[in-house]
């Protein structure tokens, strides 16, 4: 378990209180999103998740009933690095951008003076929830940015938006001149996919390479989402952990498409029918973008922290599969890819299952952002195939590591083997052991031993 | 895409038939006809769909690009063979579309001219008006298609007349120099007579496909710099001995070969700056064979030579992969 719960069936809580505490690395604090009482704890499924994850089911019950613990702190950037690491942590913080990953974590990966990079160029298609909250929220994205900066110790908090999101762009400067900060600094970049991506966007904004296997921070950048800013802010401008987020309700199936902040574990269809319910006929219910999103089995699913964006697809708004054609090298995926990979020469490869070619290739550093599927006049499906690429690689890598570790067995068996053996001859003490015998036995009887 | 090429192709066919005579569409109907049933039945024997394949155009394309580039008096099994090696060969046994090294028009038109070499010469003069020579009429020159036969009073040596860089060619190892060799009737403004008008169409054509995104830029801009390069150079040096730019641009496969064979993407490398340095292996080469080998034209070969050096210039040119080190 990766996570204990503070609570048992049958207690009730309160809408923000504490009901679970992580117990490894990599795992947050939970708060009840709303107030009510405990009715299970168990594996259930979730929106984004294949296999059924640890939940607390909490029934609801007054509306009223806010738990306070959490002081509101106004002077929150004042605070030491540590003590604003220890109530992000508190607060369970985790990067809303889709890594769920604990945001106090990523702070505390950083070396000495990083640069604060604040993602709000969502990447794909249709989803808005950080345009929308950028157009809102603003001056809560510029406070959380400055107390995420003296957590890091940070010279600059450059938020990032695209060319794309003028509104966002006038709010954003409204609320950077109202707090006076002369750290902040908005950077606007190109609106091409996968621009928000967090590599492509460290590339734009800094011009600077994320190394392969690597991670910002190696190159002394923090990357984190206006979302995850914007709760750093609710945290400690009004003691409220991190409870819900805005989801994209969207596409051709939903009668009045919006943006709605939900606390987390809504079921996806109480959101939609917040949306006006569904119009038409959806053939597709999608969880992020149309080009790396993934299906969603059905609308009861509870929104997870990681979910922007919900994506109700009428029949062929997606670019439904069409069938795939040979590649005729015509080069546009060349084009295409942010990565700067090959995809033709990586398709040939993953279909060869030659993976000393993937690796020279460089299939790790596909980040499966499907811009060559989309370029491709022959609707050869790229991504995915090369998702199956890194995972050949990796069993090869594993298996390879595991031959390594045998063949190390093996040859120190044998050199012990062969130690043993060279130590048989020089075992002198039982030559001596023996012959001592003979000769008691010869004075015992003399005439016998000859 | 296929079709837009076709379309494409379509003006500076009947140009060509303007100037050289109804030849050029016999050669175009056999040519289309032997490719589709040399496709079907290698994608029968593969055991793949014959009808989705066959649609995609790809061996229309080739079989029209081919005949394009054969001399307009051409007996059928000339043009059959080719694109039965084209397409059954040069495609098919590498795996069909997407996986040819060469490109089949290329490699067809390649095969004929080294085993035919006397029936490559069936070039008319163009019809311009003040050339006075025997045409072949529409029943002869289908006569000749069917039969390899002219009827009795005529013969190819009769009727062909030297291209304009066979005259070029033979001129200068006369020793004679380009002004004495431009008298000859058959030269035009810039290239030949004729030849100019059929490769402004193919260029035309080309800007089309171009203008369109079908094409990129980066493979023609680099043959035509290879090509106008070396003849610029050698030109300047001494505009006696060399055949002019403008000669070189404007006559025999220099167009096609610019816009329509180059720029076959299978045959080609994927990234942009492979893509300039393939183009300009092609003008290069094609000048080079023109000038000192002993083919009148090099367009074909200096294709099928850059070919052979795609996978080198792929590996040459590959980007460096973000995040990874030079």
């Amino acid at each position: 378990m990766s996570a204990q719960p503070l609570v048992v069936p049958g207690q009730s809580v309160r809408c923000g209180e504490p009901i679970a505490a992580p117990t490894t690395a990599g795992h947050p604090y939970i708060h009840a999103s709303i107030a009510g009482r405990v009715l299970d704890i168990g594996l259930y499924p979730i929106a984004g998740s294949r296999s059924p994850v640890p939940c607390i089911v909490i029934e609801r019950g007054d509306r009223d009933a806010v738990w306070d613990g959490y002081a509101v702190q106004p002077d929150a950037s004042l605070l030491s690095r540590g003590a604003i690491r220890q109530q992000i942590a508190a607060a369970g913080i985790v990067g809303l951008g889709g890594a769920l990953f604990p945001t106090v974590e990523k702070l505390d990966s950083a070396g000495e003076a990083p640069q604060l990079l604040l993602n709000g160029a969502e990447c794909e298609a249709y989803i808005c929830c950080d345009d929308m909250l950028l157009r809102e929220r603003a001056e809560r994205i510029v406070a959380g940015g400055r107390i995420l900066r003296a957590a890091l110790g940070a010279e600059l908090c450059v938020i990032a938006i695209k060319t794309d999101m003028p509104e966002a762009g006038m709010a954003l400067l409204e609320a950077r001149d109202a707090a006076a900060d002369p750290h902040i600094v908005i950077s606007t970049v190109t609106a091409k996919y996968p621009a928000g991506g967090e590599r492509q966007l460290i590339e734009l904004v800094f011009g600077r390479e994320v190394p392969a296997g690597g991670l910002p921070a190696d190159i002394g950048v923090i990357c984190q989402n206006v979302g995850t800013a914007a709760a750093v802010a609710d945290f400690f401008l009004a003691g409220r952990p991190l409870i819900s987020r805005v989801v994209t309700i969207t596409g051709g199936g939903i009668a009045r498409p919006r943006n709605i902040e939900a606390r987390i574990g809504t079921p996806i269809a109480d959101l939609v029918e917040l949306a006006g319910g569904y119009a038409g006929t959806p053939e597709r219910l999608v969880m992020g973008g149309p080009m790396m999103g993934i299906a969603l089995s059905d609308d009861s699913l509870p929104i997870s922290a990681a979910t922007n964006c919900v994506i109700a697809a009428t029949m062929g708004e997606l670019g439904e599969a069409s069938a795939e054609l040979p590649c005729i090298r015509c080069g546009l995926c060349v084009e295409a890819c942010p990565a700067a990979l090959m995809p033709q020469e990586l398709l040939k490869a993953v279909r060869d299952e030659n993976t000393a070619r993937l690796e020279t290739l460089g299939v790790s550093e596909c980040i499966e952002c499907g811009a060559c599927d989309y370029a491709c006049p022959s609707h050869i499906r790229l991504a995915g195939r090369f998702h199956a690429g890194k995972q050949m690689l990796a069993t090869t890598q594993l298996s390879r590591q595991q031959a390594n570790v045998a063949r190390a067995r093996f040859e120190a068996r044998n050199r012990r083997l062969a130690a043993e053996s060279h130590a048989q001859p020089e075992n002198a003490v039982d030559h001596e052991a023996l012959q001592a015998l003979l000769a008691r036995r010869r004075q015992r009887d003399p005439e016998k031993a000859d | 895409m296929m079709r837009i090429v076709i379309l494409a192709l379509l003006p500076a066919i009947a140009v060509s038939a303007w100037f050289y005579g109804p030849g050029v569409f016999f050669n175009t109907i056999v040519a289309v006809i032997v490719a589709l049933g040399t496709e079907a039945i290698a994608l029968r024997l593969r055991g793949k769909p014959v009808t989705a394949t066959l649609s995609d155009g790809s061996a229309i394309v080739a079989a029209m690009l081919f005949a394009f580039s054969l001399p307009p008096l051409c007996p059928w099994w000339v043009t059959a063979s080719g694109m039965v090696f084209a397409i059954g060969l040069v495609k098919h046994a590498y795996g069909g579309l997407g996986y040819n090294l060469f490109n089949p028009a290329m490699a067809g038109y390649v095969l004929v001219l080294v085993s035919f070499p006397d029936l490559m010469t069936g070039w008319p003069a163009p019809d311009i008006g003040d050339l006075d020579y025997q045409r072949p009429g529409f029943a002869a020159t289908l006569q000749y298609c069917l039969t390899g036969q002219f009827p009795d009073a005529l013969t190819l040596d009769a009727i062909t007349r030297a291209t304009t860089l066979d005259s070029v060619r033979e001129g200068l190892g006369a020793m004679r120099t380009m002004t004495e060799i431009r008298m000859n009737p058959v030269f035009g403004d810039f290239g030949g007579a004729g030849w100019e008008w059929v490769n402004n169409f193919v260029a035309m054509g080309g800007g089309a496909l171009l203008l369109l995104g079908i094409i990129r830029w980066h493979t023609p801009a680099g043959v035509l710099g290879g090509l106008l390069g070396m003849a610029g150079f050698f030109w300047i040096l001494d505009p006696e001995v060399s055949a002019s730019p403008g000669l070189h641009l404007f006559s025999g496969g220099a167009m096609l070969g610019t816009f329509f064979i180059a720029t076959d993407p299978v045959s080609s490398p994927t990234t942009a700056r492979g893509r300039l340095i393939y183009g300009a292996g092609i003008g290069m080469l094609t000048y080079i064979i023109r000038s000192w080998g002993s083919y009148a034209d090099g367009v074909a070969f200096a294709v099928l030579l850059m070919n052979m050096a795609v996978p080198l210039i792929e590996r040459w040119t590959r980007p460096r992969i973000y995040g990874r080190p030079a």
